[in-house]
């Protein structure tokens, strides 16, 4: 097949859709291995679209390519676990080995190598994708045999297939990992109820999002079922990004029954006729896998039409991202669904009443559906019972670090950080817990009573633990280039002061910094917290805030003086002068301080 | 007037109809919020957040937060207006903004806005960015330089020329940009015409019409003339 | 009773085209008024060379080399409050417009290619000349910066109220009309 062959097929394979388009551009691109110019205007003109909108798109995504990439492509996650196990030595180590720099095509047009945000693998790091495909556990001999592999252009397929065993890791069970239910249990007992009874139940249950955010389940549901609309939808967040984050790709790996039987159940109580799994493009290399699982639920009667003889249609698509953590946020997940960049909306209306196609939609997280089979299963009065008052039931936490066991660990809600830490066999002292990512909050060995619930920290399930080995400004320098990475640029708080706040953390990292760039980070902080558009913007800070109430001496350490401070390096101002006129005297040279 | 659909906007009653945003209201009323992405002919994008506003106690955009009785929205205060500074430095800083040069000084509504708020310096190191220049275009030049991504071009050319020559696409500050419909990405192979609505949109000096640049003089401009809090009001009326 | 004491003022210009400074003598007559007030120190208008201890440092122009790196080094030392005057102190100015192009390349262009500069001529490497640095830096990166006073020169009037505010004990205040960034 030529490449309009190539191109034809795919926009025949997804109808010549628009709100298709990043489907369209990932399969494309697979094929193509990278989306040309003349690329994209002809998946412009087959799906009826201003050729700058599919760019627009293309461009926004770190996974879609508007330049050649090579044959291989090696992004090394660089979440701070993945650094606490040598990432960037090891990927250091790749290049000298390739002959190339990160960041740049080889020379010959090869590889092209470079860092990623995490890939959530933070328990079996270091991690990197390779055309996508998750590698895990990386090491100096299996870098020095990828160089080889790459270097005698061996194809992914004849590569070691150790290499990309992801494992679960499961380290403790509760009542969700322990469910016990099979395939329809939970559909029959909700059909027995009706879809009424059944938001009824999820409301007594007091199940609330596990995204983070806490937002009652069955209110939300009862919200979109009464919003009018030509169609109700439902979508699965499987675009787990927060670094650190991996529970649901545990689900999706072994427990992706419950996950669309829970899809299901919310079609059911919303009215809903479809419904989408957004997946994240680092999860890529489950696809297969889930859409055999729904050939299976489909031959079972447990999907498609009239399912378990019911009244009730019902089907699930898989989307996936392409490398963009904003697209987490339920809006901005809604507009990728529609073939657009992932940009926060501005809310109201909210998705359950104005969501995908305008339409009302449920956006639930996958441990959110998951646990809502147990609710439908089993009642909700008796999930009640489990967790806090305000936190009812369980919770997975994805524990990372300097840890013996890290892995997923499933608990009642109101367990303590201490609890966790004893389980998981934490290494050392430990200096401090990063708990739901970089945009949850950083913990000191102070605090370690506190307890995981929404009453008091709320949580996307990110637990990552660092002993007293570990510089806690570095961590939080980590979740800053994070940010500035993934920021959507839509606002002028977060695009701009990601980046300012990036390039401070820097400048004290080479110790150009002084008290006053202390007070500029505070100030980007009551900035950005509160203007921003979403909650990227808005969070971005708060490690940065965090680390400097809570370990203030790890920032105090890098201070070269009291007085103010150049950003930059006055000699290395000088490097390109000195270089053109072959001068090395005296007057050549600068002091950053006198 | 009833009475039900007035808020407060720093102590000062303001009425409003249903279905109208605080800005809206306020702009009726002959009240200034600072703002640079909103214009009253296109809908609200909510982007520059210089019209950042305290509704009840908490931060919300002017532009895209409706009006409803009862509101104590505070504006102008020392605490908003220094955010409102900060943000202009941020966006000052993120382009290269040489005002000495630009044939809009003086029209520019990020230059009145940045003296309204009487901003001395830009204060953060600047990032001094390499963006285009496009001149392939006979009737109109494209400096990116100066662009601040308010988007009011893109809906201009969407929604009132119906051309969609101007797109936002990209992520974060070093890749969000206007991408111009065309495969060479110039200006010259888009069906763009100096008539278009979005020829004459942009508030800042990114699309320049060619020839008629100083037809006016410096020192004689709309915003030499009065500042911008004077000038929005007055044009509200 | 004593005379007051006069503040001492030193000012130069770094990267800039001496406009901030024809635009000081702009104040016309009132200068003899803030003579009054001031003297001079560095400046170019009394031929110091080294500037000493002072009250006020005013700074025209941008950091474009390590001469300018140094002076404004000497002025931020000795001067208790230092003011950037003008667009190229406070953002790097006209001077600043090379700084989206590598210096090798602008060093190349100028001294080694045809067209430009007579045939034979070299990059200059006598060490009594700085060296440009990579980018022109407004001095607010350099140094730390007590005010500001925009303008491509700011005007007369706006530097007469300027400095007038700041030695009556004001913060200085420039309304509208008086602050232009061009």
């Amino acid at each position: 097949m030529n490449e309009q062959e190539t191109i034809a097929a795919v926009l025949e394979r997804h109808n010549h859709d628009g709100t298709r388009l990043m489907q369209i551009l990932r399969e494309t691109q697979e094929a193509l291995g990278w989306l040309a110019p003349e690329t994209i205007t002809a998946i412009s003109k087959g799906i009826g679209w201003p050729r700058a909108k599919v760019e627009g798109t293309a461009a926004f995504y770190s996974f879609f390519h508007l330049r050649p990439r090579g044959k291989y492509c090696v992004l090394w996650s660089d979440n701070i676990t993945d650094r606490m196990l040598g990432n960037r030595e090891l990927m250091q180590r790749l290049c000298e080995k390739l002959w190339l720099e990160p960041g740049r095509l080889s020379e010959d047009g090869l590889v092209f190598v470079n860092t990623t945000s995490c890939t959530g693998m933070c328990d079996q790091g270091p991690a990197l994708l390779v055309n996508y495909r998750a590698v895990t556990r990386m090491t100096i001999d299996r870098v020095d045999e990828m160089a080889e592999l790459i270097r005698n252009q061996v194809p992914l397929a004849e590569w070691p297939a150790e290499w990309f065993r992801v494992e679960d890791n499961i380290r403790r069970k509760d009542a969700l990992l322990d469910h016990g239910l099979v395939p329809g249990e939970a559909l029959a007992a909700a059909f027995a109820r009706g879809p009424q009874a059944l938001i009824e139940e999820i409301k007594a249950s007091g199940l609330r999002g596990r995204g983070g955010a806490g937002f009652s389940t069955g209110l939300k549901w009862e919200y979109c079922r009464a919003a009018p609309g030509e169609a109700h939808y439902v979508v699965c967040n499987a675009d787990e990004g927060e670094p650190g984050t991996f529970k649901d790709r545990v689900l999706l790996t072994s427990y992706a029954d419950l996950v669309f039987e829970g899809m299901t159940l919310a079609g059911y109580a919303v009215g809903a006729q479809k419904g989408l799994m957004y997946l994240r493009g680092e999860y890529r290399y489950l696809k297969e896998a889930l859409e055999s699982v729904l050939a299976r639920r489909r031959s079972e009667g447990l999907l498609g039409r009239r399912i378990l003889d019911q009244d009730f249609d019902f089907d699930i698509e898989i989307h996936l991202g392409a490398g963009a953590y904003v697209c987490g946020e339920e809006s901005a997940l809604i507009e990728s669904l529609e073939g657009k960049p992932g940009r926060p909306r501005i809310r109201p209306p909210f998705p359950v009443t104005c969501g995908y196609l305008n339409q009302p939609t449920a956006v639930n997280n996958v441990e959110t559906l998951a646990a809502a089979c147990l609710v439908a299963a089993k009642g909700g009065a008796w999930y009640a019972k489990l967790g806090t008052a305000k936190s009812a039931g369980t919770k997975l936490l994805s524990v990372s670090g300097d840890v013996e066991r890290p892995g997923i660990y499933e608990y009642p809600f109101g367990v303590s950080v201490r609890q966790v830490l004893e389980d998981a066999g934490a290494k050392n002292c430990v200096q401090g817990v990063q708990v739901s990512g970089p945009s949850g909050v950083t913990l000191s060995a102070n605090e370690l009573e506190r307890r995981i619930c929404f009453e008091d920290i709320p949580t996307a399930g990110a637990f990552m633990v660092f002993d007293c080995t570990r510089d806690m400004f570095e961590v939080a320098r980590n979740f800053a280039h994070f940010f500035a990475h993934e920021s959507c640029g839509f606002c002028t708080p977060c695009r701009v002061g990601t980046q300012v706040v990036a390039r401070l953390m820097d400048k004290l990292a080479t110790n150009h910094g002084s008290p006053y760039d202390i007070d500029e980070l505070f100030k980007m902080h009551r900035l950005m917290q509160g203007a921003s558009h979403c909650g990227l913007g808005n969070s971005a800070c708060n490690p940065i805030f965090d680390t400097l109430t809570k370990f203030r001496p790890a920032y105090e350490k890098r201070l070269k003086s009291l007085d103010y401070e150049p950003a930059f390096d006055l000699d290395a101002a000088l490097s390109q002068a000195r270089q053109m006129t072959g001068r090395d005297d005296a007057a050549a040279h600068l002091l950053n301080v006198e | 007037m009833s009475d039900q659909n007035t808020f407060l906007l720093d102590g000062e009653e303001i009425a409003f109809t249903p279905g109208q945003t605080i800005m809206q209201a306020a702009r009726a009323a002959g009240k200034y919020i600072p703002h640079l992405c909103w214009h009253p002919e296109f809908k609200p994008h909510g982007s520059c957040k210089l019209c950042t506003v305290k509704v009840n106690g908490r931060f919300a955009s002017a532009c895209t937060t409706a009006a409803a009785a009862g509101l104590e929205v505070e504006n102008r205060t020392a605490e908003l207006d220094d955010k409102r500074r900060t943000m202009l430095q941020l966006l000052f800083i993120e382009g290269n903004h040489f005002c000495p040069s630009c044939e809009k000084s003086g029209n520019c509504l990020l230059q009145a806005t940045a003296y309204e708020l009487e901003m001395l310096t830009p204060h953060f190191d600047h990032f001094y960015p390499d963006r285009p220049v496009d001149a392939s275009h006979p009737d109109v030049m494209l400096d990116f330089n100066r662009c601040i991504l308010c988007s009011l071009c893109v809906q201009a050319s969407e929604l009132v020329d119906k051309k969609c020559v101007f797109v936002m696409g990209g992520r974060g500050m070093k890749g969000r940009k206007i991408i111009i419909n065309s495969e060479s990405g110039r200006l010259a192979d888009t069906d763009f015409s100096v008539d278009d609505r979005a020829a004459s949109i942009c508030p800042v000096g990114v699309i320049l019409k060619k020839r008629v640049g100083f037809a006016v003089p410096y020192g004689q401009r709309t915003y030499d003339k009065a500042p911008v809090s004077i000038v929005e009001t007055e044009a509200a009326k | 009773m004593s005379e007051k004491k006069k503040l001492r003022v030193a000012t130069t210009s770094l990267a800039g085209c001496f406009g901030c400074h024809m635009s000081f003598l702009d104040i016309d007559e009132r200068l003899i008024d803030l003579l009054e007030l001031i003297e001079f120190d560095r400046t170019p208008l009394t031929d110091i060379k080294h500037c000493g201890p002072c009250d006020l440092g005013i700074i025209e122009g941008g950091v474009c080399n390590a001469e300018n790196v140094h002076v404004l080094r000497e002025f931020r030392k000795n001067c208790k409050v230092l003011i950037a005057m003008g667009a190229c102190a406070v953002n790097g100015g006209l001077p600043a417009q090379r700084n989206h192009l590598d210096l090798r390349d602008i060093l190349e262009v100028v001294y080694e290619t045809e067209g430009s500069l007579a045939k034979g001529a070299h990059i200059p490497n006598d060490p009594e000349l700085p060296l440009p640095l990579n980018k022109v830096h407004p001095i607010h990166e350099v140094v730390k910066v007590d005010y500001f006073l925009p303008g491509c020169p700011p005007s007369g009037d706006a530097i007469w109220k300027f400095l007038t505010d700041l030695i009556a004990g004001r913060t200085p205040h420039l309304g509208h009309g008086l602050l232009h960034y061009d």
